[in-house]
């Protein structure tokens, strides 16, 4: 039924609303929080329009008086949807502003930065110390026979070798002669050599 | 029967309690205690729906009286009182959790005044959304909690959470517009936004226009779910908001993109029309998600990228189009908004207890604090789908139904779920491994916190947060022991979704012939 009524669009607004989806696509792609604000604004109004497109031909204000025929009003429908989108893109634009505001204090600029951690894990070879380094044939931490003791513990020694050493570097850097590291007399003049026959 | 007409109030009283909580601004004391008793009350509400749509009674509440292809509706069926119920409990314990960081530490970090307010708005929008039986009521359920969702994604306003947000914020709005754009179609072919309608009107369209509304559609809610060509958003964003909120929005927000995409399959274009693409989408999220957690370095990117993994097991449910599928879904979602929120707020005590939540900081966590490292590994093994978990009866579930189903797709998507599981196991096993099992020395770059000893670290692990946590493992644990009921309503769920008649009579009255529609008056349906 719907020949002349239903399907025709008003092409002025569907020209306008094709415009400003254009444009605001165009300005959400740009890296500059300010542009993408106008961007969202753009598209949010562009689709309002198609809303109030999509309730048909134009008519009386749905405000009910006998003796009108049903059809001679105008569908009531997507003006409250378009109410309702206009409050929420309303938020939504109050939002961005304080976004917009907050870099700008916090950089002096408003332009979308690129994610650290993203680039860090982009940048990651593929190759990992860790999970990727050559397995050691002995990879047991309690062998068997004879070396084990010895070997656990030269490991641990090594360790508290590096220990010590460190240890040692700092009350020798405080200059004190008589606190030469480990039992090697230490000559008087200074740590440094103190620290070096603790290694030796 | 009668109790389910209570619905409305899962909305109301979370509003009610965010107007509260906000005059309470300064009293953060009286905040926390309005907060939790309004979402305890809400939760015991929707006990109560659930209670009564459990065998598969479905109820439609018509608000203000207003008859149905007009007035809005809220539809009160097993399935949308199970997202309900699950989701305020999860919600409930994050919230706990939240107020107890807040109250740990009033510093740059933790939660602000703000929180409670916008948190409460936020339930009330999802549970809006569970609830609608009207797809421009949906939309403003979405939008209600995604502003919501702005406001603490960017918490404190730090750089990195502005520029995570800044993310956040245009994803959600160009979905949103995409869903916006897709109800202004529909109304125009269909002249009704009310579901029910919907699913008699939209089946007599052309089939072109079919598909291009439910493509639309799709995409407008798999933005949302992120799904897999649409998901790059999401671990880009949630990693940076504070620990709890990251939790809630992985276990809720996703989820309910999930459900709107299963009201759309089942309701408005039931059958196998766009079942194919939804396999194909589901496979990639699955496998590339998964993918993409190996490769993390830190716990909540990790964690972002198994929950989009994820995902795609409901998609893949959903896509079978079969009850067993659909029911497999359905107990997949509960079982992961659980999961993947404790996991979260596990992941944010670790960054308390050891100063970080990257893997090359933290070590030795396992000897430090073994209570931290059980609450890490039962939802850890249950997200990977380790038997006996609840995770691992889903994953059967669905991967008997693909079986089932027997085309070949169907086969390859049981291989790809097969795998990302595996390699979930692979990428949880690497937390595991660095962040509890190796020695502290080997941290590459300990922070300060993790060699802390004594009562410096118990004082790292409030016990406000702990408890709420180990409450949140223990329900994940319970749905494992309760997974025959679970299972069970899940099931019943799925077949009343594939069937349709429960739901449309409940909402358009008994003498409504599926697909038919009532007599309307002529101002409004006839005309278009």
């Amino acid at each position: 039924m719907s020949a002349e009524t239903g399907l025709s669009a008003n092409m002025t607004l569907l020209l306008i609303m094709g415009v400003l989806y254009a444009c605001g696509i165009y300005l959400l792609l740009e890296r500059s929080l300010t542009r993408v604000t106008l961007g969202l604004m753009l598209l949010a109004n562009a689709t309002n329009l198609l809303i109030l497109v999509t309730g048909g031909y134009a008519g009386l204000a749905p405000l009910f008086t006998k003796g009108t025929d049903p059809k001679d009003y105008n569908d009531p429908l997507p003006q409250a949807l378009i109410l309702t989108s206009i409050v929420i893109s309303f938020a939504v634009t109050a939002f961005m502003l304080g976004i917009i505001y907050r870099t700008w204090i916090l950089g002096r600029q408003d332009v979308i930065a690129d994610d650290t951690e993203d680039r860090k894990v982009a940048n990651t070879p593929s190759f990992d110390a860790e999970d990727d380094a050559p397995i050691p044939d002995e990879t047991t931490e309690f062998p068997l026979g004879s070396g084990a003791d010895g070997r656990g513990d030269a490991h641990d020694g090594g360790m508290a070798d590096d220990g010590a050493a460190a240890a040692a570097v700092v009350p020798s850097s405080d200059a004190v002669p008589s606190k030469g590291a480990g039992g090697v007399v230490a000559p008087p003049e200074g740590g440094s050599r103190g620290v070096d026959g603790g290694r030796a | 029967m009668n109790l389910a007409h209570l619905a409305p109030l899962a909305v109301l009283l979370p509003i009610l309690g965010a107007a509260l909580a906000f005059t309470l601004i300064r009293h953060p004391r009286a905040q926390r205690a309005v907060s939790v008793t309004v979402l305890s009350l809400t939760l015991t509400l929707e006990s109560l729906l659930l209670a009564s749509s459990w065998d598969g009674g479905t109820t439609a509440v018509r608000l203000g009286a207003w008859f149905p292809p007009f007035g809005i509706v809220m539809v009160v069926d097993a399935f949308s009182s199970l997202m309900l119920v699950v989701s305020s409990a999860v919600s409930l314990c994050v919230l706990i959790y939240a107020s107890a960081q807040g109250a740990s530490e009033s510093g740059y970090d933790g939660p602000v005044s703000i929180f409670h307010p916008s948190y409460l708005i936020l339930i009330a929008g999802v549970s809006n959304a569970f609830l609608s039986g009207d797809l421009f009521n949906l939309y403003v359920g979405f939008e209600i909690l995604l502003t919501a969702s702005y406001v603490l994604m960017t918490l404190g306003g730090t750089e990195q959470r502005i520029r995570a947000g800044v993310t956040y914020v245009v994803v959600s709005v160009v979905s949103s517009l995409l869903f916006l754009i897709a109800i202004a179609m529909i109304y125009a072919s269909t002249g009704t936004v009310n579901m029910a309608d919907l699913a008699g009107k939209l089946a007599q369209l052309d089939p072109g226009i079919q598909t291009l509304l439910h493509v639309m559609l799709l995409v407008a809610f798999g933005i949302k779910a992120a799904v897999f060509p649409l998901s790059f958003w999401l671990p880009d964003s949630y990693p940076t908001a504070p620990a709890p909120v990251t939790a809630v929005f992985a276990g809720l927000l996703t989820k309910v993109g999930v459900y709107a995409m299963v009201r759309t399959e089942t309701l408005l274009f039931p059958g196998d029309t766009l079942n194919q693409p939804l396999m194909i989408v589901a496979l990639l999220t699955m496998v590339v998600g998964i993918l993409g957690a190996v490769a993390q370095n830190d716990i909540k990117r990790l964690l972002s990228f198994t929950l989009v993994s994820h995902i795609g097991y409901m998609v893949f449910g959903l896509a079978l189009g079969s009850a067993a599928g659909l029911g497999a879904a359905v107990f997949y979602v509960a079982h992961h908004i659980t999961i993947q929120t404790s996991l979260f707020l596990v992941a944010g005590l670790i960054e308390l207890r050891a100063g970080s939540s990257s893997l090359d900081r933290l070590g030795g966590l396992g000897k430090l604090s073994p209570l931290l490292a059980v609450l890490f590994f039962v939802p850890a093994m249950n997200l990977a789908g380790i038997p006996p978990f609840s995770g691992f009866l889903g994953k059967l579930g669905l991967l008997q139904a693909g079986v089932a189903q027997g085309t070949g797709l169907a086969m390859v998507l049981v291989v790809g779920g097969v795998l990302a599981s595996l390699l979930t196991l692979l990428a949880i096993a690497r937390v595991w491994n660095r962040a509890f099992w190796r020695t502290t020395d080997d941290a590459e770059d300990p922070a300060p916190e993790l060699l802390a000893t004594g009562a410096a670290a118990r004082r790292l692990m409030p016990r406000g947060m702990v408890a709420p946590t180990a409450a949140l493992v223990v329900f994940g644990v319970a749905l494992t022991v309760f997974a025959g009921p679970l299972f069970g309503v899940a099931d019943r769920s799925a077949a009343q979704m594939l069937n349709r008649d429960a739901y449309i009579h409940a909402v358009l009255g008994q003498q409504a012939v599926v697909p038919a529609v009532p007599g309307a008056p002529a101002a409004e349906g006839g005309a278009r």
